[in-house]
This record gives structure tokens, sequence and C-alpha cells, in this order.
């Protein structure tokens, strides 16, 4: 994953390469994903000292089940911001999703049916972003805000002010235990399947390198012959689903489900994101910096709830670690040239 | 405005009365639309337009039409504030907390303090997103947590109820002028002043400047940071004032005031016709906006469709309002291009 960067940002590296001298060996430890490294086993550390029990097994659990959702939701929103684009629309498909699935098995459609036009729904609603981006060429930032508040409010015609609970112990069980044999979230172990899966395809083939190229220049993308359009479709689609799928996963988890499931995690999502280290502009970012970055904020949350610190107060933890996350990176820059600015005024 | 006007420097003196009945029929076109939903709900049920029904009009709109002109200021120059939201919260909360332990408080001082809450806030998103160069958008979702979770450590799990605030400060919330309520007087003069400044200062004119083209606006000599920095610190006093408001509106206050606020606030401007990606829209456009998504929203409830379908029908509208900018732009730039084409030939 390291090695695939320089290449797309050859003025950069370069850059940094001059004014280090001997900097090539030291680079890797400067990568962001090495500062997060120190951040999880940092949050680790708070987390044991604060509690003895933390690094315990079923602790893990909790972390997982808790992040499951939300980390899902992050892996297909790298893909998309590593587009230079954006989906705010994340968390009203999963509350779209989860509401669709009880409102079909509410009205006596078998649970796999009811799950099945979930995923359908996530399709429709991710084309529509997609088509909506791309094909129309509206900002993805203006389009997903629209398109949170149509699904919400698709979900909330539907279903309040209903809850629908009453789904199948079997399924819904699996939402609140463990991997039998270990201490491990379904939740959980789905997000590491897919984010091995999201890592491989971003850093490991042609279509990874052909999104790091539109994030960095679509339009020098698109004479390359990269299908930018068809990608961003693909890639909306892809996010649609994925919600729609953690939506069913919610349900599942909470045995229940109202049209307002989910709330508000779109900024959660998209912080968990940059937090990991990708660009909102596009072009930067890896796989492994996300998944990082949901340990670092699951371990924590856990740690500051066992604190019984109020999830307000948590917030503070998470703005702070995402303002480092930006400030820090390009905090040498901005003082070399508050300093060129000094000189040339003395 | 200024900056799409500019290529009609050219000869031909067409395109630019054509653009600018164009630009002016987008805040006509809003007025018009407010109208005909009044209009048409009216006939449906009379009750719509008796005096109290449309103060409640103006009143709901209030805080979001206030919030979209610092909004607008900072959208207009590519950056993006989405902290107004918890400024909201603290602000409030700290006048309200203020209120209970110094019930003799003068009401002026509240709004003072509320608006040195906001301005404090907002000079620390426009400081790091200068001076460090970040992202508008991430430091402000970072200030979003942050802020929302200082307000949890002050507010601590308490509410601030009506007995605790001067009659004289809730008097704000729905005391009336000649049938005006004061809130929408207020509102209305921060939009005429901020309007005339947007229309008539240089320095104003700099932030479409700068939206527009960053780089060109600082070739040009215009000091992008400052008026930046100065975008944001007015978003922040005007969302501090929001939130003297809001607790002036609610009479009391718990950790949840305001939350949710900041996308709202970008979809009013967005439909008000403030391009998303900067350079031209108006304050008085992001208020209509403003009141256009409340007058709907009332409407439903007035014409007895269920409140449920408030959420998709704003939804749908805010896709519809992106959609007719991307047309309208298209043909502004066709007929700009068909003048150029022109003038050749002469």
């Amino acid at each position: 994953m390291t090695s695939d960067l320089p290449t797309m940002t050859p003025v950069k590296h370069s850059h940094r390469v001059v004014e280090n001298g001997n900097g090539a060996p030291w680079r890797a430890l400067l990568r962001w994903e090495s500062a997060l490294v120190v951040v999880l086993i940092g949050a680790l550390v708070f987390g044991s000292s604060e509690s003895p029990n933390f690094l315990n097994p079923t602790n893990f659990f909790y972390i997982g089940m808790n992040m499951g959702e939300v980390a899902i939701m992050a892996l297909p929103l790298t893909l998309v911001i590593m587009t230079g684009e954006i989906d705010l629309s994340v968390a009203s498909m999963l509350g779209l999703s989860g509401t669709v699935m009880g409102y079909l098995f509410s009205n006596g459609w078998s649970i796999w049916l009811a799950m099945a036009a979930a995923l359908v729904v996530g399709v429709l609603g991710g084309a529509l972003n997609g088509v909506l981006v791309a094909k129309v060429g509206l900002p993805s930032i203006a389009v997903t805000i629209g398109t949170l508040a149509l699904f919400r409010g698709i979900a909330e015609i539907l279903l309040a002010p209903r809850t629908i609970t009453g789904f199948p112990s079997s399924l819904t069980t699996i939402g609140v235990v463990p991997i039998p044999g270990t201490q491990i979230a379904y939740s959980a172990a789905i997000f590491l399947g897919l984010a091995v899966v999201a890592g491989i395809v971003l850093h490991a083939t042609p279509l990874g390198r052909a999104l790091v190229a539109i994030g960095l220049q679509p339009e020098a993308a698109q004479f390359s012959g990269i299908r930018v359009n068809r990608i961003k479709i693909w890639l909306f689609v892809l996010s649609g689903v994925v919600c729609a799928f953690a939506g069913i996963l919610l349900t599942l988890k909470n045995a229940s489900v109202s049209y307002d499931a989910g709330t508000g995690l779109e900024l959660n999502v998209v912080a968990i994101v940059l937090f990991g280290g990708v660009s909102i502009f596009g072009g930067r970012g890896t796989v492994i910096g996300v998944v990082l970055a949901v340990a670092i904020v699951g371990a924590l949350q856990q740690a500051l709830t066992q604190m019984n610190v109020q999830p307000e107060v948590q917030n503070i933890v998470i703005g702070v670690l995402l303002l480092i996350s930006v400030v820090i990176p390009n905090g040498g820059e901005a003082i070399r040239r508050i300093r060129d600015r000094a000189r040339r005024h003395a | 405005m200024s900056v799409i006007t500019a290529p009609a420097a050219a000869p031909t003196e067409l395109p630019v009365s054509r653009l600018e009945s164009l630009l002016r029929a987008r805040e006509l076109g809003i007025a018009l639309a407010i109208l005909l939903v009044f209009g048409l709900t009216t006939l449906n049920n009379h009750a719509f337009a008796r005096v109290a029904s449309i103060q409640q009009l103006l009143i709901g709109a209030a805080l979001i039409a206030l919030l979209g002109v610092g909004e607008t200021l900072v959208i207009v120059t590519r950056n993006v504030d989405l902290s107004v939201g918890s400024i909201v919260g603290l602000s409030a909360y700290i006048v309200g907390d203020l209120f209970k332990y110094h019930h003799n408080m003068p009401v002026v001082l509240g709004f003072v303090v509320a608006i040195a809450v906001g301005a404090a806030i907002g000079a620390i998103n426009g400081f790091v997103t200068t001076v460090a160069r970040v992202p508008s958008l991430v430091v402000t979702l970072a200030m979003l947590y942050i802020v929302r979770g200082v307000d949890g450590l002050i507010v601590n799990g308490k509410t601030i109820d009506p007995g605790s605030i001067p009659k004289a400060f809730t008097a704000v919330g729905y005391r009336t002028l000649f049938g005006i309520p004061w809130l929408a007087i207020i509102v209305a003069v921060v939009v005429a002043a901020a309007g005339y400044a947007m229309r008539s200062f240089r320095s104003s004119r700099d932030l479409y400047g700068i939206g527009s083209n960053p780089d060109a606006a600082v070739l040009a000599g215009i000091p992008a940071g400052r008026r930046v920095f100065t975008a944001f610190l007015i978003s922040g006093s005007l969302a501090g004032l929001a939130g003297a408001l809001f607790l002036a509106l609610h009479a009391q206050i718990d950790v949840s005031g305001g939350t949710g606020y900041e996308l709202a606030v970008i979809a009013a401007v967005v439909v008000g016709g403030v391009a998303i990606f900067g350079g031209s829209g108006t304050v008085l456009g992001a208020a209509l906006g403003a009141v256009l998504l409340n007058t709907i929203n009332q409407a439903l409830v007035a014409s007895r469709i269920s409140a449920f379908w408030n959420g998709a029908i704003a939804g749908g509208l805010l896709l519809a309002a992106i959609a007719f900018d991307r047309w309208l732009s298209l043909r502004v730039a066709r007929s700009l291009q068909s003048a150029e084409g022109a003038h050749r030939d002469l």
C-alpha cells in the first residue's frame, strides 16, 4: 500500500525528499497510518488504565457490535471520497432499507424477500445519486443532502409513527451474539471481510488505480481512457447497496425498526473516513487507515462509555482527532509559509 | 454574480441583460413559489391565511433564514460551515445558564454573550481554515463535534426551563410589532444589511471573486485569507445570535438544541440559488429558500396531508432546485458562447 502512492504524486514526494535529504527510510514512519497505529495503541493503553477489564475479549465484541454498521458504511464512502465525490445520504439509506424491510415484513412478506427488497432499494437509491452526479453533472454534496432528506422522508411516509418488531429470533440473535467460538461480532467480521476486498480493489487493481486517478485529476483520467462517469455511478450504487445491507444488520441487531433509525450517522461516517487519512479532495487515502480509524473511535467510545462519559461529551474526542488529522499534515507547511512571509516583511 | 457577468464586458450587451434577468428571476421565482404554495393551501384551508398562521410561517423560517445569511457568505467563497447547529445549541445554553444564575442580567447582555460565543467559534473555524489551509468541510465538521461536546460538558444532563429565563427575553420570541413578529423583523434587518453589503461593498464582492476562482482571486490581489476568515467570523456570530433567538423562542434548552440545523441550512441556501461550489448567490435568495421550505412544511400540515410527507418533499424540492440551477448555468454558458461567436463574426 505504501508503494503505489508516490507514483501518483511525484511532485509532492520529490519535494519532501529534497527537504529531508535522507528521508527515504523514515518516510514510512511518517505516514498517517503509522500515526494512527500509535493513536490506537494509546487508546488501548488509556482504556486499560481506566478499566482493568478493558482488554477483555468480551469488550472487543462490544466494540465490534457498536461500530459494525458505521464501519461497514465507511468502506464504500472511502471509495466515493477517493474519487473526489461525497455521499451524505448513507445514514438515510440505512434507515430506508431497514424501514422497507420492516414494512414488507409487517405486511406478511417472508423475511428473506423483505431483506432482498431492501437491498434492491439500496441499488435504486444509489443509482439515483449516481445518475444525478455523473450523468446530470450535479455536485454530489448537494445531491446527497437532497437524497438524505428524500430517503428519510420516504421512510417516514412508509412507517411513521410505527415501530416494527417481531423479526425471527434466529436472525436477530446474530446481531447480539458473537460468532460461535470467538468474541467477534458478525457485523465486525463482515466489516473486516469487506475491508479486505475494498483494500485489494483500491490498492491492487486497475480499477483502484482508476479511482485514485479520478480523484487526483478527473479530466486527465477521462482522457486516459478511464470511464469516469460509469465508475462514479457504480460507486454510488455500491454505496447504496452496502448501506442498505448495513440497515438490515442494524434492524436485526435492534430486533426492531422505526423510520428514524440511524438519523445523523452520516457525519459520523464521514468523520471516520476523513480521520482515516482519506483526503476530502480525493486521490489520497488507504483502506487500512479507515480500518484503524474505526478501531480507534470504537475503542475510545467504549473506554469513555465505561467511564460514564456522556455520548455528547465523547464528541469532543472525535472532533479533536479529526481536527488534528488534517491540521498536523498541513501544519509544517503553514508554519513555513508564515515564516516566509515574516522574512519577506523583514 | 460579478464573476459570471465578467464576460459581459464583451461588446454585445444582450447577454448581460438576459443573464441579470435570469438571476433576478431566481429570487422572484422563489417568491412566486412561496406565494403559489401559500395560495393553493389557502384555497384548501382558509385558516392558512389568518394572521396567526402567517406569523407562524415567518417565525418558523426565521432561525434557518438567519443561519442561511452566514452560510451564504461562507459558501460563496467555496467553503462550508457545518458547525452552525452546534453553535446554536452552545450559545443558547450558555445564555440560558447565565439567566438562571443572574436573573436580573440585562436582556441585551444575553444577546451580546450569545454573539460573542458564536464569534469565538467562527474565529477558530476561520483561523484553522485559512492559516493551516485545511478544507473547511473537515474543520467545521470537527467543530460540529467539539462544540457539541463542550455543550454536553456544560449542560451535564440538565435542562434550562422557562422559569429561569426573564420574561423580557422570551418576549423577543413571541412579541409582534404591527403584527410582524420581532423575530422576523430582526432577521429581516440582518438579511437587508447583509444583502446591501454583499451587493455594494468591495470587500463583499471579493467573496464572490474568491469563490469563482480562488487562485485568480489571490493573484488579483484580493486578501483571500482575511476575507474567508471574516466570512466564518460573521457566520459564527450570526449562529450565536440565532442561539439567543432559539432560547427566546423556545424558552427552554437542553443538550440537543440546534441538532441537525447545519444540513437544513445548507438545503435552504441551495434551494435559494446559492451555488454550492461558490461564486454566486444572494443572502435574500437564501432567506427566501428558508421561507419556502418552511411554508411547504406548514402547508402540508394545513392541508391535512400527513406531516410525514415533509422530508420527502423537502428532499425532492432540493434536488429539483439544484437540477434547475444546472440547467440555468448551462443555458447561460451557451448564450454567452453564442454571443462570443457572434462577436467574432463581426
